[in-house]
This record gives structure tokens, C-alpha cells and sequence, in this order.
């Protein structure tokens, strides 16, 4: 493969970069809010492969138009689907959120390590 | 109009619709009624679909009469209905019983959110059920996921928090990865169809894509059902979820993310990748084994009654798993029996569990001395349901142990390691289940639970049905066994 190749794949390897600091930050980070965020981070990185796997080379939006004939479209489904995985993950952000806020409420510390002393 | 012919959208249509409505019944008690009388609705809708489908049969439904590659497909077969059994029986058993204990553990305000929470888990399970659209077996894996979340973190246990935490994080990696998973088999299929997936699949000509999401999937849905070493969530949010929330949720929520898993693997992926049968077996075998093994052990030295059905969970998990990894008929429908058994057995021990713990306010093992003079039919009815969890001949639990002893027999001497594994395991589940009767019946009470008497009556019917159906299911099995047989012949017939 060679370098135009490796270029090529330039959104499938951004792909794998965000979604590796999310999880990465999901699973060292030890504030609760800290965790969320990469939470978000990983999940963006999805709905960036789903918007990619939509683009057709010179694709335009998917209108129909009465004058034009044999226009090349882009797939529009991918971009649906990632509007409610968009949707999703706003709501599991802002449960995730709530749950923090009663965390803080109840243990009075929003730390991972501190949370586990105080039982 | 035909009502029959609209069943499948109707399970997942009711309980969701009546989810916002139940928030209004502000009056005490109401919300209880509402919610109790729409679970039982959906057990009907469920029983009305198994009979529809007990011949072997499939029913198909197209959203909104849109066909089915390009609209979103509802689909129930064997397999899916002895789920929706099991869902909507467990929703409906742990709602019934609920009201004593909710009131207790839940202040009046916020029950009728609370009850609509349950519904929407019953709705976003039942969903994934009857989906048979990918992408859609996402939205309502996410939408049971977030509301189950809130019904753990509803009780007055503060340590239920932290645990939900943890149980969100990887609830949505686990989510997150499923969609990776799909993302990448819509991209080399063009379809979101489960069973037009399997007809595609054959046709791609770069495989590796595939490979890639069905490793994806695979983990991503072993991370929702709990598969070890993938189980870290379990333990805290069982325990510490308010006591009928984990009724509902262990007899069910893993189990239906395994139900995905299989038909994933069967369906869509098995035979249609070289080797993947060989990998899939080789992957999952000794995950299972080291899961049930594991959990049993950990199970054994537990100190608090419902960490430790908990921890047996997990075990029952790899018991299916097991039975799943061996690629056969007999595995299949031991596996597809167990899923129906272990939710009777643990859901019996987990309302067991909740009238011990209306009256005991702590439930480590050793403040549990005396139960059974005060509580002599809670004790019984767990005895019961420990006995079928055990797999002693008489019980549910028998008839799907002895499935799978016998469908690990057909792996020649292979096979005699696994039946040691089983034996083995459950020998220690004797062990775990002994300890508790044995705080039960043989410990000396503690002294400040002097005034201690039986629990309310509504809650300990119930938990003795489902401790008589424990037995009844392992005298006539007939029923399940039927539909686990011809959905094990359902999942091999797909992958061919």
C-alpha cells in the first residue's frame, strides 16, 4: 500500500485515533466528569465513520430536480442512522451528567478512588 | 381489522406509549395499577404471538406497510417468543409483587417516574425482541439501557450511584461497539436487514471488513450480557438497585443481549465466514468455562445474599454461552432452555431476596439467623427455587442441565471435561446455595430482629407461583422445551 493509498483512508484513520483517545480517557481518567467526556469523544468518532461511509465521489444531496438527469447522489441512510445515534448519545451524556450531579450530592466528591474509600 | 396480524408492533407499542401517560397518574397507588395492568397486556400480547408461532412458524411485520429490505422489519419466531416470555412474565411478576416493597424503598413522589422508567426498559427489551432490523436493535437496546440505568440509581441506596456509573460506561462502549460492528457490515452489504444481511454477506468479496464487525459485535454484545471477564458491572448494580428492579432485570436484561449475540453469530455470520464456526466456538468455549468456574468460586465466599446470586448470574451466563459455543442442535436448544429455566430459578430466588430484605434491613448472611421461624414461607419458596438453580431432578433446572450434559456428550472426549466443568459447578452451587439455608434454618437470630414477621402478602404469592412453576416446569416441560427445539432448529436452519 502505498502513501496516496494510506492518505486516501484519511477519515477511517482519524476514526481510530478519536476513538482510541476516548477510550483511552475512559478508562484512565478518575474524575467522573473527565469520563464522560471521553465517553462523548468515543462515541464521535463513530458517527464519523458513518458519515464518511456516505460520501460517493462526486455525489451531491440526495434532491431529485425536474431539469437534471443521471445525477450522482450520496447515500443519505448513513446520515439518518447517525442522527439518532447523535440523539442517543446526548441522552446517555446527559444521564450520565445527572448521575454525576446525585454522585456529588450524595459523596460530596466527584473522584473515582475517593467514591470507593467512602463505603 | 385483523388485531392478530399486529401483534409484534403492538409489544413494543404499548408499553411505550403508556410509559409518558403512567407519569400522570400522580394519585398513590394509581401508577402501580396503570403500570401492572400494561405489563400484563404485553404478557398476553406475548402469550397470544407463542401461539401463534408454536408450529414452527415465523410472524412478520412491516413498519408502517413498507417492505421489508427497505422498511424496518418486525419478525417473531420460536426463539424470539420464549424471550418475550420470559421478559414480559418477569416485568409482570416483579410488578405484582412490587408495590409493597417500592412503596418502602421509593418515596411516593417520584413512583409514578418510576414506573414509567419500567416500562420503557419493557419496551426497549421487548424491541430488541422482535426487531429484525440492525440498526433498530440499537435504538431500543439504548432505549432499555438508559431507563434501566435510572430504575438502579431510583433506590435509596447511595452506593447504587457509582455503580450505575460504572454500568453506564460500559453499557455505551458496549452499544458503541455494536454500532461500529454494523456500521462496518453496512458498508460491504448496503443493507440494515438482518435476514437480508445473511443473504449479502455471501456476495462481499473483501472479507476482512466482516471479520472486523463480527469481532466488534461479538464483544460489544458480551459486554451487555455480562459474558466474563466482561461481567465488572453486574455485582454492584444487582446488589444495590432497588430489591424488584433486580427481580426484573436478572431474570432478563443480560439474557436478551445474548439473544442478540446468538442471532448475530447463527444468523448472519455462521458458515457464511470460513471458519467462523471454529472461531466463534473457540472464542466463546473458554470464556464460558472460565466464567462459570470463576463465578461459582467467587460465588462460594460471598458474605451478602444478593452479591452472591448475583455472582451466580454471571456463572448461569456461561452455562449458556456454553451450551451456545457448541454449534449444535442439542447445545443450541440447551442453551435456548436454560435462558427460560435460570429466569424462573433467579427470578424466584431474587423475590425471595426482596421479602427477606422487606424485612431485614440488611442482608449479609450472618444478620439472617432465625428467618426461617419468622419467615417460613419466604424460606420455603427459595429453598425451591435454590433447588432448581442447582439443577436437582424434580425442578426447571434439571431438564436444561441435563440438556446440556447431553449435548456435551456429543463432543466426544472432549465432551467428558465439559460435563466435569458442569458437574463441578454445580456442586459449588450447591455449596453457595447451602450457606444461605444454612443462615436461614440453622443460625442463631440476631438480637434486635425480635418483632420480624413474614412479608406482605402480595409479594410472597407471588414469589410462590413462580417458586410452584419452578417445579411445574420440570414435570412438564413440554411447552418451552417445544419452543426451544424448534428455535435451535430455527438458528442452525439460518446458517445454512
Amino acid at each position: 500500500m502505498n502513501l496516496l493509498e494510506l492518505l486516501g483512508y484519511f477519515n477511517y484513520w482519524v476514526f481510530a485515533i478519536i476513538l482510541t483517545v476516548g477510550l483511552y480517557a475512559v478508562i484512565s481518567k478518575t474524575n467522573l466528569i473527565k469520563k464522560l467526556i471521553g465517553l462523548s469523544i468515543f462515541q464521535s468518532a463513530v458517527f464519523l465513520m458513518y458519515i464518511t461511509m456516505d460520501k460517493v465521489e462526486g455525489g451531491t444531496a440526495p434532491i431529485i430536480q425536474a431539469d437534471v438527469e443521471d445525477q450522482i447522489f450520496s447515500n443519505p441512510l448513513p446520515q439518518v442512522l447517525i442522527l439518532t445515534a447523535i440523539v442517543v448519545g446526548v441522552s446517555t451524556l446527559s444521564l450520565g451528567l445527572a448521575m454525576v450531579v446525585r454522585i456529588s450530592e450524595c459523596y460530596g466528591t466527584i473522584e473515582e478512588n475517593e467514591i470507593l474509600d467512602a463505603d | 381489522m385483523d388485531l392478530l396480524a399486529h401483534l409484534p408492533a403492538l409489544q413494543v407499542v404499548v408499553p411505550m406509549l403508556s410509559a409518558p401517560l403512567i407519569v400522570l397518574l400522580q394519585p398513590r397507588g394509581l401508577a402501580w395499577a396503570g403500570a401492572t395492568a400494561v405489563a400484563l397486556l404485553s404478557f398476553a400480547i406475548a402469550v397470544a404471538l407463542t401461539v401463534a408461532v408454536l408450529d414452527g412458524q415465523t410472524v412478520e411485520y412491516a413498519m408502517g406497510g413498507w417492505p421489508a429490505p427497505y422498511g424496518i422489519a418486525l419478525s417473531v419466531d420460536a426463539f424470539s417468543a420464549l424471550l418475550l416470555l420470559v421478559v414480559t412474565g418477569a416485568a409482570t411478576a416483579a410488578l405484582l409483587a412490587a408495590k409493597p416493597s417500592i412503596d418502602q424503598q421509593i418515596e411516593a413522589k417520584r413512583q409514578p417516574l418510576f414506573y414509567s422508567a419500567w416500562l420503557l426498559v419493557l419496551s426497549g427489551l421487548v424491541g430488541i425482541i422482535v426487531s429484525a432490523d440492525a440498526f433498530n436493535i440499537f435504538v431500543f437496546m439504548e432505549i432499555s439501557s438508559l431507563a434501566s440505568y435510572i430504575l438502579i440509581a431510583g433506590g435509596p441506596d447511595r452506593r447504587a450511584l457509582p455503580a450505575v456509573f460504572k454500568y453506564l460506561m460500559m453499557g455505551t462502549i458496549g452499544a458503541t461497539f455494536y454500532l461500529i460492528g454494523v456500521g462496518l457490515i453496512y458498508m460491504m452489504t448496503g443493507t440494515l436487514n438482518l435476514a437480508d444481511m445473511e443473504a449479502r454477506i455471501g456476495d462481499v468479496t473483501d472479507i476482512n471488513p466482516i471479520l472486523v464487525a463480527a469481532g466488534f459485535i461479538t464483544i460489544g454484545l458480551a459486554l451487555k450480557a455480562a459474558v466474563f471477564p466482561l461481567h465488572a458491572w453486574v455485582p454492584n448494580a444487582y446488589t444495590h438497585a432497588p430489591h424488584m428492579v433486580t427481580v426484573f432485570l436478572a431474570a432478563c436484561a443480560t439474557k436478551v443481549a445474548l439473544y442478540v449475540l446468538i442471532r448475530f453469530d447463527y444468523m448472519v455470520f455462521q458458515t457464511k465466514l470460513d471458519d467462523h464456526e471454529i472461531q466463534f466456538a473457540m472464542f466463546v468455549m473458554p470464556l464460558a468455562i472460565l466464567g462459570i468456574m470463576i463465578a461459582s468460586a467467587v460465588a462460594m465466599f460471598e458474605g451478602h445474599l444478593k452479591r452472591l446470586l448475583a455472582s451466580s448470574s454471571i456463572a448461569q451466563i456461561g452455562y449458556i454461552l456454553l451450551g451456545v459455543s457448541f454449534v449444535s442442535m442439542a447445545g443450541l436448544s440447551a442453551s435456548t432452555m436454560h435462558i427460560f429455566n435460570h429466569a424462573l430459578a433467579k427470578g424466584g430466588l431474587f423475590l425471595a431476596a426482596a421479602c427477606l430484605a422487606y424485612q431485614y434491613r440488611d442482608l449479609r448472611l450472618n444478620q439472617l439467623g432465625g428467618a426461617s421461624v419468622r419467615m417460613p414461607w419466604t424460606c420455603a419458596a427459595f429453598v425451591v427455587c435454590g433447588l432448581s438453580l442447582i439443577g436437582v431432578p424434580g425442578t426447571a433446572g434439571f431438564i436444561s442441565k441435563w440438556m446440556l450434559i447431553n449435548a456435551a456428550l456429543e463432543n466426544g472426549a472432549w465432551g467428558w471435561a465439559l460435563v466435569a466443568v458442569i458437574l463441578v459447578s454445580s456442586l459449588m452451587a450447591v455449596v453457595y446455595i447451602w450457606r444461605i439455608v444454612e443462615a436461614l434454618y440453622f443460625q442463631e437470630p440476631i438480637e434486635g430482629n425480635i418483632q420480624i414477621s413474614e412479608a406482605p402478602i402480595q409479594i410472597l404469592l407471588v414469589t410462590g407461583i413462580v417458586a410452584v412453576l419452578n417445579i411445574y416446569f420440570g414435570i412438564f416441560p413440554q411447552v418451552p422445551l417445544e419452543l426451544a427445539n424448534s428455535a435451535a432448529a430455527l438458528l442452525l436452519e439460518g446458517s445454512r
